[in-house]
């Protein structure tokens, strides 16, 4: 069986985050860049299929020089190649347009199955695993929390969360998976497989040689700010008794809420 | 007839999402600001009686997909009912409420109809015959407002984030019907496991109630659970208890957990890490208790407390329900 993880290279969560000059961005040249953490759940339960079913994993992802470093590291934990689309005026692109571009990358890896974390935390569209399934006419299920593929590999059960419970769907392969925090405990990079990662391809790849249009802008970016500043608590005083009361005070009469 | 904006309402079990309300609300807004009117679609199975209740609600027209294919949220049955219900209303906007089906559906939509999408949207305005949305991104740290290029556009809308519209008496829509019988899922729900009953979800409570390391183990969550109760409210989590299996991943609320704007959010014993502030920072009115006078959660709330948590919450549980008589 293939089996493709789409892997996205982000901002550490606690970087520090500075609004860009033109007020139309944000300025990343400093912050430290990170594998997306949903899509190290992908690429775990990717490497368990490949271990339950056989075939391989190959990654894929869109980017500069640094998604490299991402590759590596997913060729350490197993995989047994990547692909990667080198153009960085995907950096800002809608959704749609890198789902296409995805759609060629998962298409030339001819992957039956296709794991993606649920969002990238920067831009937290979740929209990509959704309209990659689309454009490739799959089924798809999101926010994944349990994935259980079949013996003969002709599909799976996979637990969807959603509000106050679980879906429990049955899908047929190939499909896009995306993965959610709990579908496993994924696993670290032995030593073995960092030297192993050393030796495997990363194939680099253009838009030309995917015959792919130049991204859309579908979405124009009319600016950017800091959210407003909190000017810090109103902080209640007194014992406890006399900081609940008034607490209840403020909700009740002042605030309306309770 | 044709309709400016089509609106996905979600049904479980029969019973419409507040969220969906929302969505209709703004989608009559944005409606009549493009000079038309809303239509809803609804997909399930055994639904006209509800689907009968969105004229209530602003819906000039309501399509509905009533299928055995559609009694459980499907992916691909939902997609063609809604996008069947858009070629027939001939809308140029669809709205969705971004909870875990909405989350799900849109972007397959944006996809098949080839619209851009503007995903968890906080806000949403015509402008210049344009839509606008506002959203956060990078945790909250930056609010993006953004424009969509070409006219047609499908929103999420994240929850809570406008008011339900007053219900008025008396008015019917018409209904069209959606045949979606010839959609044959490869991706099939083939039931619905329930957390415990009655419990309200984080992401759509207008209560929220969290507890974060100050509870010092699971079992303090008892005076979280009991204020929670108190208020009507849900229960959320900070990562850190999460991750120490005090209480299930679907309450974390944060960066890998959810994101929530309720009217009011009460942080209990926890800290204010940006993953967490991440997921809570839009709630409108946000009350901290904290022991520690210096804890970054103070610079995020309106209302700050310090003291021990133990002592509070039980007194303020004791008099939101004296209060509530």
């Amino acid at each position: 069986m293939k089996i493709v993880v789409c892997l996205k290279q982000v901002p550490a969560t606690d970087s520090r985050i500075r609004i860009s000059g033109d007020g139309r961005g944000v300025e990343l040249s400093s912050v430290d860049w990170v594998v997306n953490p949903y899509d190290e759940f992908a690429m775990e339960e990717a490497l368990r299929l490949k271990e339950k079913l056989g075939g391989e994993v190959h990654v894929v992802s869109i980017g500069g020089e640094k998604v490299e470093d991402a590759m590596r590291t997913a060729l350490a934990l197993g995989a047994d190649g990547a692909i990667v689309l080198k153009d960085a005026t995907y950096a800002e692109a809608d959704a749609l347009s890198v789902s296409r571009a995805l759609a060629a990358l998962v298409r030339r890896a001819e992957a039956e199955v296709v794991f993606c974390g649920k969002q990238a935390v920067d831009d937290d569209r979740m929209a990509v695993p959704a309209m990659l399934a689309e454009l490739l006419d799959w089924p798809q299920v999101t926010v994944a929390v349990g994935f259980e593929a079949s013996e003969d590999g002709a599909g799976a059960r996979v637990q969807r969360e959603i509000e106050g419970g679980r879906e429990v769907v049955e899908v047929a392969f190939p499909a896009v998976i995306a993965a959610q925090k709990g579908l496993n405990e994924p696993r670290y990079a032995s030593l073995k497989g960092i030297m192993a990662a050393k030796k495997k391809p990363i194939e680099v790849v253009t838009a030309a040689d995917l015959a792919l249009e130049a991204p859309g802008d579908a979405i124009e970016v009319l600016d950017v700010t800091a959210p407003p500043a909190k000017t810090g608590a109103r902080m209640i005083e007194g014992d406890a008794s006399e900081q609940v009361a008034e607490l209840v005070r403020i909700l009740h009469e002042e605030k309306k809420l309770v | 007839m044709a309709h400016a904006v089509l609106v996905f309402v979600e049904q479980r079990n029969g019973e419409i999402k507040k969220s969906s309300l929302e969505a209709l609300g703004l989608g009559r807004t944005l409606a009549s600001d493009l000079g038309g009117t809303v239509a809803a679609v609804i997909a399930g199975e055994g639904i006209a009686e509800t689907a009968a209740s969105l004229g209530a609600y602003g819906a000039a027209a309501v399509y509905v997909a009533d299928d055995p294919v559609a009694a459980l949220y499907s992916t691909e049955a939902y997609a063609a009912a809604v996008a069947g219900a858009a070629a027939k209303a001939e809308a140029t906007l669809l709205i969705l409420s971004a909870t875990a089906m909405g989350k799900d559906l849109a972007p397959r939509l944006a996809a098949r109809l080839g619209w851009s999408y503007l995903a968890d949207a906080t806000e949403a305005a015509m402008a210049d015959g344009r839509l606008t949305a506002v959203r956060p991104r990078y945790a909250g740290r930056a609010i993006w407002k953004l424009a969509a290029v070409p006219e047609k556009v499908v929103l999420g809308l994240r929850p809570n984030s406008v008011a339900v519209p007053e219900k008025a008496e008396g008015e019917a829509a018409p209904i069209e019907a959606i045949d979606v019988s010839g959609v044959s899922p490869r991706a099939r729900t083939i039931r619905v496991e329930s957390e415990a009953q009655g419990e309200i979800d984080v992401a759509e409570a207008d209560i929220v109630v969290s507890g974060g390391r100050g509870l010092k183990e699971a079992e303090g969550f008892s005076v979280i659970r009991e204020l929670a109760g108190a208020l009507g409210g849900a229960v959320g989590a900070s990562r850190a208890v999460v991750d120490a299996g005090w209480i299930g991943h679907d309450h974390q609320v944060g960066q890998t957990g959810k994101t929530v704007s309720p009217s009011l959010y009460i942080a209990a014993g926890i800290s204010g890490a940006i993953q967490h502030v991440a997921g809570m920072r839009t709630s409108k009115c946000i009350v901290a208790v904290n022991k520690d006078p210096e804890a970054p959660i103070f610079q995020v709330a309106d209302y700050g407390i310090v003291g021990d948590l133990f002592e509070v919450l039980p007194k303020l549980t004791e008099a939101v329900h004296a209060l509530k008589g």
